[in-house]
């Protein structure tokens, strides 16, 4: 299971910006995401329409989710298929265990999936004897390393080419030390020889899924590399993880939605690899597995309906609003401390594990705006964000000098007079202090006592002289009508 | 004549009122330049901002309220910010979902509220500023007057009309300086490697000034490159477009002559 180590939020924020390794990473991926996505956007002129059809798809889907859950439930049997109704973590990672006990697994080959992250599924079936094995290239690497991903659609965001290499080398004893890794394409030959008889050892192959389809009872998954169609075409058993709100009700509506994923997430018009799966294997099918099994999982989410957090279930994990986050690109995922970084993950983050631990979340944003304007169903990050803080702050969970501060200034800011008066002598001691014969710049503070957040880091401007605004203005109109 | 001069409402901001008077009355200038018979209600405050970003909504509503108030007879209120612009004309009528009285006061005030530069550009229709200064400026675009209000263009083409000046585009113009209100206290660390990243881009131009229409990134800005020996003068757009950049020492900087002046 993930920890949750969000409380300490601003200490993982201090040694990430720190590590230089992780600074190198963040630069070079990131600039490459906002490139081949605003191609795509560019490359498509009615992106725009798009993405209020797809909020208007799951927003529609949101507000009949019971009936469209029955409707693909029913056809998921229809087909051969299993749903296992998981309301908690633990009920998904033991409906999961049973189904590898049934199957007799020894080993079970696994798709990228954040719900197996959500639900810490990996460390579960091996302390029940059972081998899971990552095929993402990613998620294989950060196995290797017993790390968790610090990026919902990219997982070793966080790693450099060195970082494969060094891996590779430690653990793959066998490895030719003359072998060369200069290229992305020489760390992805190496991962798929050693994965070629996992895929064909494996009993189960576990795969997240990107949608659901209620309409037929299928699961879609994207992936670039195509270990998602041999994780779950090999083995005799398929699992799909997926929560709730992976819903859409038809066809029609998941590839207008896949659409939107692919531009979104990584730039492309559409993934490499895009796999329906409806079902076990019939009669005539070349392909497919013998039994088909859904761990559907709600975890938190239904009782994010009806809240204002509704809008944030829309979220069909493109990774927009990370790629695009300046304080995700300054501090990586692994420092917001559980399994979703970046805006989505502020917001949803306290909905799945309590904001009691995860607080600094929300609040660690600028409100700059720029995850909403790239999110493809459009979800208004900093409004859940600042809802965050809203209930942060009614249920007196907001840092009591915040509070004591926020209501000094409030009391002040209601009584005008009152607020002239002391905003007058504040700026008034502020200009004298700014004019002491020690200061080198009497137009800016290196110091000031109670300023360290601002000034450890830069000057603090001196006001400008002659008092407030107000009281200039005042002074003004008063010398003009004399 | 006097009729038909607009008649209105400036709203100072608190950052402005403290930190930056002269912003104020640049902003009256230009407003009268532009024909408007410019007021400055006494009862001005704060738009509450701080109070709805920190999740105390009560206060913000309280706050929101007094400016509705304070604000709503005038034909138009300006707002040399887009920050607080965005507050009173993006974020108030959400503030009152359950208040219909104040709810269809706030849209009122929300519909006839402006950003300074984008009230002079898009309202007024100015096209024109007896400006001069001579100078390569470069331009930080503020997140909410972007996102919230489609600030872009307008100040852009107001400084094109400024004689002397020369505009040159940083890199990632439109990435948050990492302000953000109290976060910048809050989360410094985060904050100030965000402003680093700014004040590369700014530096990178080769510009001698740097321009924005909002104070608080404005402070966080001058506040970096003073801390780094930047050699660069920050100044709010409006001092500029209002030629008060002789009046005025740039933002951090030491007045000229001793001390201060009237």
């Amino acid at each position: 299971m993930v920890q949750v180590t969000s409380p300490a939020f601003k200490q993982n924020a201090h040694r990430a910006l720190q590590d230089a390794g992780l600074q190198k990473a963040l630069g070079k991926a990131k600039g490459a995401f906002l490139q081949r996505r605003a191609a795509a956007v560019a490359a498509l002129p009615e992106f725009e329409r798009l993405r209020d059809i797809g909020r208007d798809i799951k927003n529609h889907t949101l507000a009949n989710l019971d009936h469209y859950l029955e409707v693909y439930a029913a056809n998921v049997e229809k087909a051969g298929g299993k749903v296992h109704w998981c309301s908690t973590a633990e009920d998904a990672r033991r409906a999961v265990l049973q189904i590898c006990r049934n199957a007799g697994a020894k080993t079970v080959t696994k798709g990228k999936s954040m719900i197996s992250e959500e639900i810490g599924v990996n460390d579960y079936l091996e302390a029940q004897g059972i081998t899971p094995v990552e095929t993402d290239l990613g998620e294989y690497i950060i196995q290797l390393r017993k790390e968790h991903p610090s990026h919902i659609i990219a997982p070793a965001f966080h790693l450099n080419r060195e970082d494969w290499e060094a891996d590779f080398r430690r653990a793959h004893t066998d490895l030719d030390p003359n072998r060369i890794f200069h290229e992305r394409r020489d760390i992805l030959t190496e991962a798929r020889s050693r994965l070629r008889q996992k895929f064909l050892a494996a009993d189960v192959g576990i795969t997240g899924a990107n949608f659901l389809i209620a309409e037929t009872g299928s699961s879609v998954i994207v992936t670039n590399e195509g270990n998602g169609d041999l994780t779950q075409t090999l083995p005799r058993v398929h699992i799909v993880l997926a929560s709730i709100e992976k819903m859409v009700p038809t066809l029609e509506d998941a590839t207008n939605m896949l659409r939107l994923l692919a531009r979104s997430a990584t730039g492309q018009d559409f993934s490499v690899y895009t796999t329906f799966s409806t079902g076990i294997r019939r009669e005539g099918d070349l392909d497919g597995p013998e039994e088909y099994h859904v761990i559907l999982l709600d975890n938190g989410r239904s009782n994010m309906i009806g809240t204002e957090f509704q809008e944030m279930l829309r979220c069909i994990r493109c990774a927009a609003c990370m790629n695009h986050c300046p304080v995700y690109g300054a501090v990586g995922g692994h420092a917001y401390g559980w399994v979703y970084p970046g805006p989505m993950g502020s917001v949803l983050t306290p909905s799945l594990v309590g904001v009691e631990k995860t607080g600094h979340l929300p609040n660690a944003s600028t409100f700059c705006g720029k995850c909403e304007s790239v999110c493809p169903v459009k979800i208004p990050l900093p409004k859940l964000m600042r809802h965050w803080r809203e209930r942060e702050f009614e249920r007196h969970l907001t840092p009591a000098t915040i509070r004591t501060n926020l209501g000094l200034w409030a009391w002040f800011a209601k009584r005008p007079s009152a607020y002239r008066l002391a905003t007058r002598l504040g700026i008034g001691a502020l200009s004298l202090l700014a004019r002491a014969p020690w200061k080198k710049n009497r137009g800016a503070f290196r110091r000031l006592p109670l300023a360290g957040g601002w000034t450890q880091g830069r000057d603090l401007p001196a006001p400008e002289p002659g008092g407030t605004f107000m009281a200039r203005y005042a002074k003004a109109r008063r010398q003009r009508r004399t | 004549m006097h009729q038909t001069r607009p008649r209105v409402a400036l709203f100072v901001t608190c950052l402005v009122d403290l930190y930056r008077p002269s912003v104020g009355f640049a902003a009256i200038r230009l407003l009268e330049a532009a024909g408007c018979l410019v007021e400055v209600p006494a009862a001005q405050t704060c738009c509450g901002q701080p109070a709805y970003n920190s999740g105390d909504r009560a206060t913000a509503r309280d706050l929101a309220r007094r400016v509705i108030d304070t604000f709503l007879h005038y034909d138009y209120v300006v707002v040399p910010s887009g920050s607080c612009g965005g507050q009173i004309a993006h974020h108030y009528p959400g503030l009152f979902e359950d208040d219909p009285e104040y709810r269809a006061r706030a849209e009122t005030l929300a519909g006839k509220t402006h950003e300074l530069v984008s009230f002079l550009a898009d309202v007024i229709g100015t096209a024109e500023v007896t400006a001069r200064y001579e100078g390569m400026v470069t331009y930080h675009d503020s997140c909410s007057g972007l996102r919230e209000l489609g600030i872009k263009a307008q100040p852009r083409r107001l400084l094109a009309a400024v004689d002397g000046l020369v505009l040159k585009e940083m890199e990632d113009a439109e990435v948050c300086c990492g302000f953000g209100g109290t976060f910048c206290v809050k989360y410094p660390d985060i904050s100030v490697r965000m402003v680093s990243d700014k004040v590369q881009n700014i530096q990178a131009t080769g510009a001698d000034t740097l321009l924005a229409g909002d104070l608080g990134c404005l402070l966080n800005m001058a506040g970096r490159l003073h801390r780094e020996g930047a050699p660069v003068k920050v100044r709010h757009v409006a001092e500029v477009l209002a030629g008060m950049t002789e009046e005025v020492a740039p933002i951090g900087e030491a007045p000229a002559g001793n001390g201060a002046k009237a």
